[in-house]
This record gives structure tokens, C-alpha cells and sequence, in this order.
């Protein structure tokens, strides 16, 4: 492992010991080399093999799934069709839980947007008054047990008779979305050069101009980084919805998906993998296309 | 999510709050003249205005249910939503809590399952990240594939986990009955106690180890490599300058890590309630689990409030701990 230390040296070095290292490829590199790249191979396999694993069910028939793994059945199945997929739509009626899901995930990306741009730039600029208190309290908001919030909101939703709606998930969800994202782009508004804002000033905008039309728009990588965040944290509550929502029409997603395919006799695992298949689409493209902004949103700011 | 080290061992920023214009500019404008002394205090106004609907929606989500609950659990002792008849109960739901065996038992399993997650994430996410942060061709696509098990949701990690230890249709099941007849058509869900904690804990650990390695690889992209190939220099062997250089230069995002990781092992839930539904019987349920049972389903919100503030208690107690253990030295 010696060579991840000197992979990290400038160009020219770098580029001088991976020649010397290549003239000097002994056997013994070798087999550690494969070795790692073998270690590599299984990791992805482990994390990637489970999605094969539910698409190929997703796309079987429900007699190919009752009837077990193995023959015609295999782990590359002989028969595909895309009959779930239909099912889910038809029988289950997935489609309204789907667009609850997306209304909810994307108003709670939305205010979490709003609130914690102006919540992070008061704290990174404007010289408030226990700035470091206020910090702390978002940060143990994000600590705080979901599921000993929950009993309290569930009374207050059923006094207001508001149980069994989505809107409510919309504030709910706050409590995932706001200590990370305000976090975030508190620490990304410390670091836009001050001198940006000095000559909106000295032209004559007020503060809040100065954040709208300069900052914001400086800001904008970091506020997509949250918005990205936000949306995936929203999307993939459950603990919320399973306590709230009574009715399949008001279901989100991940709750609708946990009613699906169960009868007395067989679970029907293509129904549900099919559903489960459709919620991580969304979830897995954020991912591929994101890749570097989610790294680098998770662990802004950590350990400074 | 952003943990800032200092702020959790002192309560105040590592970095404080860049100075406003009026201050940045002085002395040069300030002087005598009221004008800077103004826009601070202008500024300041617009401050807590820009704050407040954080600290305000935080509190109500938070703070709010914090204390209904804490009523409640000194009002209500019978099976009831508020509204009923109610009396000053005292401590009765707690006696109650802290002599229910079905609670102590939630705990001991809860405190179990979060220790040897911990362990195991920990040890594997170290062992991601070290390989993540090697310079190699795929490693992108590497990072990317770690990362997805961490996206999904947890409704997916659990109903995926499901497919795969199904007897009838999973992978699990299909591979072990290969290697012997006797190992196939096992139910891991649902019959056996320590199956179902596997397949939990599989499924739990799929999707929660990736975060303790991106957090940890993080971690290990700060460290200056002037450091490692000082002790390349001095001889180290790759473990002496793993156990030396590399894991103490790590402790924040470790510390970071371990906080994440314990809360989140200690309030589990949708992995188990989607799972294993609390059983075998009661045997995979866990505190958090126990609150969503007594609280929403048996509606005896007096019991359910003194266990989630239980759950309160015990989250800041763990977060207290590792904060006061990680503490900066040289702070």
C-alpha cells in the first residue's frame, strides 16, 4: 500500500517512480497487485450484484418466482417480461404514491433551499449574537431521534386533522434536510471572497440585495449540492410516512412499495421489485450524475 | 453531513463569522461617526430575520415534541389518546418502562446490535476507504458504486435484502444450497432469531458502511503526504505508518464516523420493521421500534412518551460521550 502514499507526489516525481516501479514489476508485486484489484472486483459485486438481483426478479413472471431459483430459472433467467412493471401500475396503483413521493421530496428541497441559504449566510457574514449556540442547536436538531419525535406530531396532526396528508411531511422532513444543508452552505458562504460583496455594497445595495444578487448566484454549486441532498434524504424517509399516512392514496413511495405483493400464499417478489427497481431510478441517477457533489457535500466542512 | 469539531467540544465555531463591512472597513471609515456602529446593528437585525425560520421550524419539530412528551409521560397512564381524562401520574410510566421485560430486553438487543455494527462498519468502511483513496484506473466508478447502496432508501436496502434471503426466490438461498443441499430452503426472516439479526445486519450494514467510508476517505484526502513519506524515510513498514501516521492524523473524521454511525445503529428501525416486523415473535424489536409499537399502534401515549425520551437521553448521552473522548488535544 506503500504506493497510494506516492501516488499522491507531484507529476514528474510521481511519473518517475511509476516508471522505476514498472521496470521493477517482481512477482510478488504482481500478485499484490492482482490481489487489490481482485478486493476491487468483490466490492463491487457486493454492492451492485442485490440490483441485478432485483431487476432479474422484477422481470420474471410470478410462476418463475414461486417456482424458486435454479433450471430455466437461474441467475440469468431464460424467460423475461415486463408484466410486473405493468402490474405495479395497474393492480397496485403505484402511480399516485409515486407523485406524492415527488411532490413532497421536491417542496422539502425547495424550503430547506430557501431557509438554509439565508440561515447560512446570516451565520457565515452577519455578526449575530451566539452564532456558535445557534450552530450547535442545528447540529443536534440533525442528532435528534426521529422516532422520539414522532408520537408528539402524530398527536398534534390528528388534533389539527391533519394525519393522512402529505403536506405536513413537507415541514416533517425539515428536521433530515435543514442541519446538513444549512451546515453546508454556511461553511461555502465563508469561503466566497469577501471583496465580492465589499463592492456591492460600496455601490449602494443593501445586505439582502447583496445576498440575492451576489451571493446566491455565486453560490449556486454548493446550493445545487444541498438541493441534491435534501431531495435524497426527503425521498427516502420512511418513519414519518409509515406513522402519518393510513390511506394507499396518500401513501409516499417507500411506504406504498411495503404493501405491495403480500398474499397469504406467496410474496410476490416481481411486483415488489419491480416497484423497488422504479423508486431507486431517480435515486441511482442523482447518484452517477452527482457523484463528486454528494461526496463533497456529505463531508463539507467536517473536520476543520 | 457537516460536523464542525471544535463547535461540538466548545459550542462555539472553529471559524467565527466573517466580520461585517462596517468592522472590515475600520478604522479607516468607522471613527467617530455613527454610520458603521448603524449597518451593524442593521445587520445584526437582518441576521436573526434571515436565522429565525431555521431555529423556529427546528425547535417545533424538535423542542416541541421533546416537551408534549415529556408531559405526557407524567399524565397518562392508561391506553388513550390526549384529550381523555388525565391526572398527575408521577413517575409511574417510567417504573413501568424500566419493569417491562419486553423493553429491557429492546435495550440489551439495541446496545448489542449497535456494538458489533459498529465494529464491523467501521472496520470494513477503513478498509473502503483505503481503497478508494488509492490512485488506481476505476476508481471512479468504484467511488460511484459504493455510494449507491448509501443513496437508496432504506425501504429499498431492506425489501432488496428481503429478495435476496428469500428460500423461494433468493440469491442467498440459491448460492448456499449450492454449496450444500441442507443449507438451502432455510427461512431467514421469520423462524429463526439469529437469522433474521443476520439478514438484518446484512442489510443494515450494505447500506451504512459506504457513508463511514466516504466520511473516512475524506478524511484521509486532508492528510499531507509530506507526513507519510517523511515515515517512508524513517523506515516504517505500511502498518507502522497505518497505526502511527495515518489513524491518529484521522481521528476527527472518525470521531465524525463513530457519532453518525452509533445514533443512527441506536434508533434503527425502518430496516427492521420492514425485515423481520419486530419478530420472530418480539425478538428483533428494537427501543425505537418499541416506541413506534406503544406509541402509534397502541396508542398509550403516556408509556410511548417516557420511552422516546428514553431514546432522548440515550442519544445525547452517546453524543456527549464521543464529543468529550474526541475532544481536540491540543485545543
Amino acid at each position: 500500500m506503500t504506493s497510494a502514499v506516492a501516488d499522491d507526489l507531484p507529476v514528474p516525481v510521481a511519473k518517475h517512480r511509476a516508471a522505476r516501479r514498472r521496470r521493477r514489476l517482481s512477482a510478488g508485486k504482481v500478485v499484490k497487485e492482482t490481489l487489490f484489484y481482485l478486493a476491487v472486483v468483490i466490492v463491487v459485486l457486493i454492492a451492485l450484484f442485490p440490483f441485478y438481483w432485483i431487476l432479474r426478479t422484477s422481470l420474471l413472471f410470478n410462476s418463475q418466482v414461486a417456482a424458486g431459483v435454479g433450471g430455466a430459472n437461474g441467475i440469468i433467467p431464460s424467460h423475461l417480461s415486463g408484466v410486473a412493471y405493468g402490474n405495479v401500475f395497474s393492480q397496485a396503483s403505484f402511480l399516485r404514491p409515486l407523485v406524492n413521493s415527488i411532490i413532497v421530496a421536491l417542496a422539502t428541497t425547495a424550503v430547506t433551499i430557501v431557509v438554509a441559504s439565508m440561515a447560512g449566510y446570516a451565520l457565515a457574514r452577519l455578526r449575530i449574537r451566539g452564532t456558535g449556540a445557534i450552530l450547535g442547536f442545528i447540529l443536534l436538531a440533525g442528532f435528534f431521534p426521529v422516532l422520539a419525535m414522532i408520537g408528539p406530531l402524530f398527536l398534534v396532526l390528528r388534533y389539527l386533522g391533519a394525519l393522512n396528508s402529505i403536506y405536513p411531511l413537507i415541514i416533517v422532513y425539515l428536521v433530515y434536510t435543514l442541519p446538513i444543508s444549512t451546515w453546508l452552505l454556511k461553511n461555502f458562504f465563508e469561503q466566497i471572497p469577501a471583496e465580492l460583496e465589499d463592492a456591492a455594497l460600496v455601490d449602494g445595495a443593501t445586505q439582502l440585495q447583496v445576498l440575492r444578487k451576489v451571493v446566491i448566484p455565486v453560490a449556486v454549486p454548493a446550493v445545487f449540492t444541498a438541493a441534491i441532498l435534501s431531495f435524497i434524504l426527503a425521498w427516502n424517509d420512511f418513519a414519518f410516512a409509515v406513522s402519518f399516512l393510513t390511506s394507499t392514496n396518500h401513501f409516499t413511495a417507500p411506504l406504498a412499495i411495503t404493501t405491495f405483493g403480500q398474499s397469504q400464499f406467496q410474496t410476490y417478489y416481481n411486483l415488489i421489485d419491480a416497484a423497488v427497481v422504479i423508486i431507486s431510478i431517480p435515486i441511482a441517477l442523482l447518484v452517477l450524475f452527482a457523484q463528486r457533489r454528494i461526496v463533497s457535500g456529505l463531508t463539507a466542512g467536517s473536520f476543520r | 453531513m457537516s460536523v464542525n469539531q471544535p463547535t461540538g467540544a466548545e459550542g462555539r465555531p472553529a471559524r467565527a463569522g466573517r466580520p461585517s463591512l462596517a468592522r472590515r472597513l475600520t478604522p479607516a471609515r468607522r471613527g467617530p461617526a455613527p454610520v458603521g456602529h448603524a449597518r451593524e446593528t442593521g445587520d445584526r437585525r437582518l441576521g436573526y430575520l434571515l436565522v429565525a425560520p431555521v431555529v423556529i421550524l427546528l425547535l417545533a419539530i424538535t423542542a416541541y415534541p421533546l416537551i408534549y412528551n415529556i408531559w405526557n409521560a407524567f399524565h397518562f397512564e392508561n391506553l388513550s389518546y390526549g384529550g381523555l381524562p388525565h391526572k398527575f401520574v408521577g413517575w409511574a410510566n417510567f417504573t413501568a418502562m424500566f419493569e417491562s421485560p419486553q423493553w429491557v430486553a429492546a435495550l440489551e438487543r439495541t446496545l448489542v446490535f449497535t456494538a458489533v455494527t459498529i465494529a464491523f462498519d467501521m472496520v470494513v468502511g477503513m478498509a473502503l476507504a483505503l481503497m478508494m483513496h488509492r490512485r488506481f484506473r476505476g476508481r471512479g466508478f468504484l467511488r460511484a458504486s459504493i455510494l449507491v447502496p448509501w443513496a437508496m432508501p432504506t425501504v429499498v436496502s431492506a425489501l432488496l435484502w428481503k429478495t435476496m434471503f428469500d428460500p423461494g426466490a433468493g440469491f442467498v438461498d440459491y448460492i448456499l444450497g449450492a454449496f450444500h443441499p441442507a443449507w438451502s430452503s432455510l427461512s431467514w426472516l421469520g423462524i429463526s432469531v439469529w437469522r433474521s439479526w443476520v439478514a438484518i445486519f446484512i442489510a443494515d450494514s450494505w447500506k451504512n458502511i459506504p457513508f463511514v467510508a466516504i466520511l473516512l476517505l475524506a478524511g484521509l484526502q486532508v492528510i499531507p503526504n509530506d507526513v507519510y513519506e517523511a515515515a517512508r524515510i524513517d523506515g516504517a513498514s505500511w502498518w507502522q505508518s497505518f497505526t502511527r501516521v495515518t489513524l491518529p492524523l484521522l481521528r476527527p473524521a472518525i470521531s465524525v464516523a463513530l457519532i453518525f454511525r452509533t445514533l443512527q445503529a441506536l434508533l434503527v428501525f425502518d430496516v427492521i420493521y420492514i425485515m423481520s416486523g419486530g419478530g420472530p415473535g418480539n425478538s428483533t424489536e428494537t427501543l425505537s421500534y418499541l416506541v413506534y409499537n406503544t406509541f402509534i399502534i397502541n396508542t398509550n401515549i403516556g408509556l410511548g412518551g417516557a420511552m422516546s425520551i428514553m431514546l432522548v437521553v440515550l442519544a445525547l448521552a452517546v453524543s456527549f460521550i464521543y464529543v468529550r473522548a474526541f475532544r481536540p488535544q491540543t485545543a
